[in-house]
């Protein structure tokens, strides 16, 4: 519990969630043990010892989150905010928000919930099993939260609705991105060879996995890799950290006579379909944010699919090359892996509704590293071009 | 009342007669239906011997059954266990359940004993015993070929009349209420079959809402590669774990002295979707469909029948498990049960058991033949009578499943701790040990085991009791099901308040087991695991379980239970979760 406990704390810097000395994560076993001493201690205790868990964190997060944060949270409609992304609908439902950090308001809604907001003070997620599920929580709730803004600030100003605090988080955030993503360094091409043998294919899916969180092109344990090499499918696992791979990529045999890989990411069947009907022999799906966010402006009136556009959309929409298209993760009757592999044919890549970027190639991980770069950075370049468009910076 | 019926049906075999029982509210409030209700009404009753008169065989919905909640279709047969002693309960799918709440009841309590063989048949509030004589000793597809088509039904077969302690009660032929010798229970009050046709419905509080609930669990659900990948449960069968285990070097073989089966290769999900091509099918209400039947109406072995019939006993022919499989099913037999006793017969008598022995056995401990006289007894008591107890794999006499807790420390924690004797699905830690959800931890470590185990103990206690499936939480979670239950209730309620109520229905188990004498002693594992290891390759190595360890957490199990440190319940505790109980 205490390796698990320094493990996040020390995760949620490096990720840029929090800053250095904010995560406050306890752990109970027989007893309660904590990574720091901390005020706020006593009010998680009752938390903790008040629900049937094994961990909480709670941490006030790192900007741009923090402001974001507060402005979301203090607009929030009955205490909940509904963000449209993926992982939100999907594991979260919703974000609820705790107007006081006090235990009982906050136990209240964490014994239906796995976070909480708390305006000027952060989020507190819980895990069942592991302090890593906190971790996931608190990740995705930023990732959620960010996504959000930038939708929500899209229809302020398409809707002639935007305040002073909207363009202050908006301008200190995009300054933040543009900065951020132009720092981030493109692996060398391997002159388009493909690889041969099995140890540099796993070689290469751990060290582009690393790569991409590296990058935050990908939160907490979501997004998935994988190759090609001859009647097998080497994938990331399901629940696996992206930059943590050694040991959690599973073989799958196309002609599926294993079920071993059962433990294989959940979007195996999408990779493996794209395999089926292309000549790409590399994989690679992320969660950059200017991509999900570019996904879900669209502000088409009158469509009878609204509010269900992540499963019927209709429209051929892209993002320039890149074609945006509905499905939900998995293998369910709108799963993407009836989407996606139809619509990479001959596309560097393709966008699903509110979840992520998909990038699929003949040769190299490193090539679809570099386009998931590339594509990002067009999707932040094309959504500022669209509010530019409607006079708003 | 929405969701229960507000009515439990009372019958006494020995009187032939049979009143009404309406809990209160409050009853169902604490013990919400299903495992936590059949427990609550056999507590009362839990220190008579298992054949008394007295001895309560229950029935029990819960008040998602006959809704359309995901996966509700199920129910929990409950009395206590003629092999091990303690609680036996088995939760069970088919369309029974749906059919005794259709029919206006939440549950049957079955006592006393019918001089004859009858046949119990329910329509609505019309109870009829029936002289089934003419069927003693028939199979469970001869009793069901003298049904209408599609008839809802709990049928014993031979396995449970002629005394098989691990005998099942098996429903609408096949689903399978095993483990511990339920059949036995039912043989001994002298039913054959129980037959139910219900022609009302269970009222749904807000179907707008549980629409909306549906919607989450179904999105979950899709997003599991575990359950409906293409590799998954759904496609494959619970046997697509065949695989996964042999891969991670966990699969009890040669009597639990290797885990790892060279064959299994030849023997997994895959050979048995190529040659048997199987169709999916599964309880009433469920969208996984985990249940596989052949393209000759054969039921097709679950993983834990695949495994067992293979790696514990050494046999690599297909055929045979299909075959095993069958005999067990229409004799009505619990298969791992079987199984294990089996490789502890090879053990003892150091003989490799022929594919031909291996049907032939089964035979005869179904129809308690030669050998069968001994081995229908269990392995715990066949290796007794032998002398030779540490040939016998189990926990408080019961066999233990396919998976090796040498592979997976959480699983040898929840073996020892299970209420119901050896048992991997009171917190099946497979979940996070092996298939990585909802995130995985570290399957050779027992640190931080012991409140996971305790958590998912109570979390399974509330699928059992809602009822729903476990299966389904490789996904979904209580968060969502909070929301079904609210639903169809219109009770509202959390995700912590359900898991709390989880706490209670297992403790209240402790304390059953409790009254029969079962203390600390009892929840221990077989020798072989603390001396011997499994089998290693590169990958992992499977080393003995470190003794120190594994009792270091079973105390910290304990003080976090609320157990006293003998592992028997405290005043303390009891009063706290408003439980019955004297130190």
């Amino acid at each position: 519990m205490e390796r698990l406990i320094k493990k996040y704390s020390k995760k949620l810097v490096e990720h840029g969630l929090c800053n250095e000395g904010s995560p406050l994560i306890g752990g109970l076993e027989v007893e309660l043990i904590w990574n720091k001493k901390d005020p706020s201690r006593k009010i998680l205790e009752k938390v903790i010892n008040s629900l049937n868990i094994t961990s909480i964190l709670f941490a006030e997060p790192a900007e741009p989150y923090f402001s974001i944060l507060n402005y979301l949270s203090f607009k929030a409609n009955e205490l909940t905010i509904h963000p449209k992304d993926c992982e939100t609908r999907t594991f979260l439902h919703d974000i609820p928000v705790s107007l006081k950090f006090e235990a009982n308001s906050i136990i209240k809604i964490l014994k239906n919930r796995k976070s909480v907001i708390i305006p000027k003070h952060g989020i507190i997620t819980i895990g069942t099993i592991s302090p890593e599920q906190t971790f996931i929580v608190y990740s995705s709730v930023c990732f959620a939260l960010f996504v959000k803004f930038f939708d929500d600030y899209y229809y302020s100003i398409t809707s002639n609705n935007i305040n002073e605090q909207q363009k202050t988080i908006f301008n200190q955030t995009i300054d933040y991105y543009k900065n951020f993503i132009s720092k981030i360094k493109k692996v060398s091409s391997t002159n388009n060879i493909s690889l041969k043998k099995e140890d540099e294919v796993i070689k290469s899916i751990i060290k582009t996995g690393k790569l991409t969180v590296d990058c935050l092109m990908v939160d907490s344990f979501f997004g998935n890799i994988s190759y090609k090499l001859k009647k097998s499918i080497y994938i990331s696992q399901t629940g696996s950290s992206l930059d943590e791979l050694i040991g959690c990529i599973d073989k799958c045999p196309i002609n599926q006579s294993s079920c071993a890989a059962i433990t294989a990411s959940s979007e195996f069947s999408a990779h493996k379909d794209i395999y089926l009907n292309t000549k790409n022999k590399a994989i690679l799906h992320g969660h950059p944010k200017f991509c999900v966010i570019m996904s879900l402006l669209c502000r088409k009136n009158n469509c009878k699919f609204k509010g269900q556009c992540h499963i019927k959309c209709p429209e051929k929409r892209y993002a320039k090359d890149i074609p945006i298209v509905s499905g939900e993760v998995g293998t369910g009757i709108f799963g993407l892996y009836r989407t996606l592999p139809p619509a990479i044919k001959n596309k560097r890549g393709v966008i699903v509704y509110g979840h992520g970027l998909f990038i699929a190639d003949k040769y190299s991980l490193e090539n679809t590293f570099n386009n998931l770069i590339d594509i990002e950075t067009m999707c932040l370049n094309l959504y500022l071009e669209k509010v530019k468009e409607n006079n708003a910076i | 009342m929405f969701g229960w019926t507000g009515k439990i049906l009372c019958l006494d075999l020995s009187k032939k007669q049979y009143t009404t029982l309406t809990p209160n509210q409050n009853i169902y409030d604490e013990y919400i239906g299903g495992r936590g209700l059949a427990g609550y009404y056999l507590k009362e009753v839990i220190k008579e011997p298992w054949d008394s008169e007295k001895m309560r065989l229950l029935f029990f919905t819960g008040p998602l059954t006959d809704t359309p909640s995901p996966t509700s279709g199920r129910m929990t047969i409950m009395s206590r266990s003629p092999l091990t002693g303690t609680l036996c309960d088995s939760s069970v799918g088919g369309t029974l359940g749906g059919q005794i709440k259709k029919a206006g009841w939440d549950g049957l309590i079955i006592t006393g004993k019918s001089q004859n063989m009858i046949g119990i048949e329910i329509i609505d509030s019309s109870i009829n015993f029936i002289d089934a004589s003419n069927l003693k000793g028939s199979t469970i597809s001869e009793v069901i070929s003298k049904f209408e088509k599609n008839s809802s039904t709990a049928i014993i077969g031979p396995a449970a009349e002629n005394g098989v302690l691990f005998s099942n009660i098996v429903l609408d032929s096949h689903h399978f209420a095993g483990r511990g010798g339920l059949g036995l229970v039912m043989a001994n009050k002298n039913i054959k079959y129980i037959k139910v046709k219900g022609t009302g419905k269970t009222s749904v509080f807000d179907i707008n809402e549980l629409r909306k609930a549906r919607e989450k669990i179904f999105r979950l659900t899709a997003a599991s590669p575990i359950l409906l990948g293409e590799l998954g449960i759904s496609n494959y069968g619970t046997g697509a774990l065949y695989d996964l285990m042999d891969s991670r070097n966990m699969m009890p073989t040669d009597n639990f002295k290797a885990t790892k089966f060279n064959y299994a290769p030849k023997l997994n999900a895959y050979q048995y979707k190529n040659k048997y091509e199987p169709k999916k099918t599964g309880c009433p209400g469920c969208h996984i469909l985990c249940k596989k039947i052949g393209k000759n109406n054969e039921i097709l072995p679950e993983f834990e029948t695949m495994s067992h019939f293979t790696a514990l006993i050494g046999n690599k022919d297909l055929d045979t498990v299909v075959k095993a499989n069958n005999i067990c099913n229409e004799m009505g037999m619990d298969t791992i049960s079987a199984a294990a006793t089996l490789a502890c017969y090879s053990e003892i008598k150091e003989k490799i058991i022929t594919k031909g022995k291996v049907l032939s056995l089964l035979y005869d401990i179904a129809l308690s033949k030669g050998i069968g006289k001994e081995l229908k007894l269990g392995s715990y008591r066949y290796a007794e009578l032998k002398g030779q107890e540490e040939a016998a794999m189990t926990v408080k006499k019961q066999e233990l499943p396919a998976y090796d807790p040498r592979g997976a420390y959480g699983m040898a924690l929840s073996y020892a701790t299970s209420t119901r004797s050896g048992c991997h699905l009171r917190a099946y830690p497979i979940s996070h040990e092996i298939l990585r959800k909802p995130v995985a931890t570290d399957r050779f470590t027992f640190n931080g085991k012991a409140r996971i185990i305790k958590i998912s103990e109570d979390l399974n206690a509330v699928i059992d009791s809602l009822t729903t499936c476990k299966f389904l939480f490789f996904a979904a979670t209580l968060e969502e099901y909070a929301q079904v239950f609210y639903a169809v209730t219109g009770i509202k309620t959390t995700a912590q308040d359900l898991l709390k109520k989880g706490e209670r229905i297992y403790y209240n188990e402790y304390t059953m087991n409790a009254l029969n004498g079962f203390t600390s002693k009892d929840n221990d594992l077989p020798k072989r695991f603390f001396k011997n290891p499994g089998t290693s390759t590169i990958e992992s190595k499977i080393k003995p379980l470190k003794r120190k360890d594994f009792l270091k957490c079973l105390k910290d199990y304990y003080k976090i239970r609320g157990l006293d440190k003998n592992g028997l319940p405290t005043k303390k505790e009891t009063e706290k979760l408003g439980i019955e109980w004297k130190d």
